[in-house]
């Protein structure tokens, strides 16, 4: 049991434009699980504040609480104290105006209904006609290169097919904030590429705001303007990189062998072997 | 040979104890013994067998050999039928039990072979099971002159369920259409809306668990009589002994089916902000699906011996307990036989018709994905 917890280290960016609409506010956030025999500090004293259009990314060794910041700013999970905005709102008003679409770290299929009617099920929650959902659900499951399994059942699918169609069941109700936690994991490196590609010409297009999470340095980079190093053991903030000032927001895969690309690389990978020395 | 082999087994050894056949006797006709060559159509019969079994790799699938061999399988089952008809007695007839069962190994291989076929033919296999299984139980009861106090041959059973075929269906219909059918029903259903009430309540499920647990472990013996009391003669106190025995399983199923939904699963729907009710109609029954299939089956068994025992206890001149009680009082057990055969139908396409409904309904389920 930790006797004195090392001092939080935190970090609030200035945000780079003059008055940016901030959308989601975390301000000295702390979540303690109470587990059987002692407490886990999933999250101690985390601040941050994303602009609307930012693209967030987390990355951080396993366990440094990606997933519980996540779900609570998806009202999922209640903080132990501290206070969290979505829009203006708390997270629960949030959620039931269904601000967000969140991507899980699995892809939480329900297998009695089709991929098409998985991905159309938060339109059916949300009274959308037939036909609309139906052709809704087609571009999305055209975006994630799914054409043509629509009939077919999630466990008729690969792990990786099966995240891609949450990915698709996540754009479909078109939400303004974007969740996604390791929506990319599962997949192979060719498939990762060219979704990363359609995720920032996504995001490009849309103006979408996203809090993702990997544990892919260049992912984290290639995709972001604002990168979270965290640590764990409490899980906290280690450092906010920022990429806007650096690279382009229009990217295309080769920006990955830019020296601009490998020294925000860099920095990322100092960050996290620092996280890392608290472990021993 | 034109058609590749196909991967099939080779038989064993075993169906051939029938060729010890023609060295026994074969069957006694007025105390003297008789061997195979002796009669001449028993001969045929078993000549054939022999010859099927001989055959069997001329048909170039399995199918083709399974329905070669099963001919000589009915060939060796029809024999005894055929020398009982002609006044033959069986009792010391050792070569024709040796034939019959070297035949029924055979229908074992023919079995096996039906197993490994694709398409309906893979559903002939249980029901010539059954069908063996009846046989052997006429010709053994006849042949060895098993007194019918003791245990009728199934034609006497099929004579009696015609004879009596008017009063059967009354009982049928008093029984199964009403009493079962009702209490059945009534029972599921309370148990499923009970499940529902108890999962928003957490205290009630808290509460009525044990309550359950006692339930099931009361005799129905012991609870039919006291529901005729309160309920009368009539349909009532039976649908109230099932509603007692149903509604506990179909509670418990309900609930465990209720929690079965993931976590993750749950969240999502919590993310789209559904409420309690859209979470339980898009979600969690669906995940309950195959526990409450579950409930319903084990129902369908328990409300058809409910209320047949509880018929025992008192009701109108009618249902299926009251004439089993009466007719085994009348030493009439072909009548008793027929009305246990119809229970026994009766439950088995209950439980068959339940168990098809599972598997259109949830078909996504990992226990029927694939087949
Ligand atoms: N429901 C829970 N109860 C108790 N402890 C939990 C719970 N959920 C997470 N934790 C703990 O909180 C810490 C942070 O977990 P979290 O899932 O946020 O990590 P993560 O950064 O997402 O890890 P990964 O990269 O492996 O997904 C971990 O130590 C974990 O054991
Ligand atoms: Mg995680």
């Amino acid at each position: 049991m930790p006797a004195a917890q090392p001092a939080p280290l935190t970090l609030v960016q200035p945000a780079a434009d003059p008055a940016p609409r901030t959308i989601v506010d975390i301000h000295n956030l702390t979540l303690t699980y109470q587990a059987a025999d002692h407490p886990v500090y999933a999250l101690s004293d985390v601040s941050l504040s994303i602009a609307k259009g930012d693209f967030i990314s987390l990355i951080g060794p396993s366990g440094c609480g990606k997933t519980t910041l996540m779900r609570v700013v998806a009202d999922l999970e209640q903080p132990t104290s501290g206070a969290v905005t979505v829009n203006g709102m708390t997270p629960e008003q949030a959620r039931l105006k269904r601000a967000y679409g969140y991507v899980f770290q699995a892809p939480a299929l329900y297998p009695w209904r089709t991929v098409e009617r998985n991905v159309t099920l938060p339109l059916e929650i949300m009274g959308l006609a037939k036909t609309e959902r139906q052709q809704r659900a087609r571009e999305q499951l055209e975006r994630v290169g799914l054409s043509g399994f629509e009939r077919k059942f999630p466990w008729q699918l690969s792990g990786g097919m099966q995240q891609r169609v949450s990915i698709a069941r996540a754009l479909a109700f078109d939400p303004d904030l974007l969740l996604m936690d390791e929506p990319f994991g599962a997949l192979d490196e060719i498939t990762r590429d060219h979704l990363n590609l359609q995720l920032t010409r996504l995001w490009l297009s849309t103006r979408k705001t996203c809090i993702f999470v990997t544990h892919s340095i260049a992912e984290a980079v290639f995709l972001s303007t604002r990168i979270v190093v965290m640590s764990p053991r409490p899980g906290r903030i280690l450092d906010v990189i920022d990429c806007d000032r650096e690279l382009p927001r229009e990217r295309t895969l080769d920006i990955r062998e830019s020296p601009e690309f490998q020294r925000i690389a860099h920095r990322v990978r100092e960050g996290l072997m620092e996280g890392h020395s608290y472990d021993d | 040979m034109s058609r590749p082999t196909m991967a099939r087994p080779i038989m064993a050894p075993w169906p051939l104890v029938m060729l010890a056949a023609p060295l026994l006797p074969f069957a006694t006709l007025d105390g003297t013994a008789l061997y195979l060559p002796q009669i001449p159509a028993a001969f045929a019969l078993f000549a054939l067998t022999v010859a099927t079994i001989l055959a069997r790799r001329l048909p170039g699938s399995a199918l083709g050999e399974a329905l070669l061999l099963l001919a000589g399988v009915a060939a060796a089952y029809a024999a005894p039928l055929a020398l009982l008809h002609q006044g033959y007695g069986l009792a010391q007839a050792g070569g024709l039990w040796v034939y019959l069962a070297g035949a029924t190994l055979l229908l074992w291989r023919v079995l096996a072979l039906l197993a490994g076929v694709a398409g309906p033919a893979r559903l002939a296999g249980p029901a010539l099971f059954g069908l063996a299984l009846v046989m052997l139980w006429e010709i053994l009861t006849r042949g060895f002159q098993v007194p019918a106090i003791l245990l009728p041959p199934p034609s006497a059973v099929l004579t009696a369920l015609s004879a009596n075929a008017a009063d059967l269906w009354d009982d049928f219909r008093q029984t199964v259409l009403i009493s079962v059918l009702r209490g059945y029903l009534i029972g599921c259903g309370a148990g499923f809306l009970v499940a529902i009430l108890a999962d928003r309540l957490p205290f009630l499920a808290r509460g009525l668990l044990p309550l359950g647990n006692l339930a099931s472990a009361v005799p129905v013996v012991g609870i039919a009589p006291i529901m005729v009391m309160w309920f009368g003669f009539d349909w009532q106190s039976k649908a109230a002994v099932i509603v007692v025995m149903t509604v506990f399983p179909m509670l418990i199923n309900t609930l465990a089916g209720l929690q079965s939904a993931e976590r993750i699963q749950l969240d999502l729907m919590r993310s789209y902000g559904a409420g309690y009710w859209r979470t339980l109609a898009m979600l969690r029954l669906p995940c309950a699906l195959p526990f409450l299939f579950n409930g319903l089956k084990i129902n369908s068994t328990l409300a058809l011996i409910g209320a047949i025992v509880a018929e025992f206890f008192g009701t109108p001149v009618v249902g299926m307990g009251f004439r089993i009680s009466t007719q085994v009082a009348r030493m009439n057990l072909d009548v008793v036989w027929a009305t246990i055969a119809v229970a026994a139908l009766t439950g088995s396409l209950l439980y068959g018709a339940l168990a098809l409904a599972e598997r259109r309904v949830t078909a996504w389920h990992p226990s029927f994905r694939k087949r």
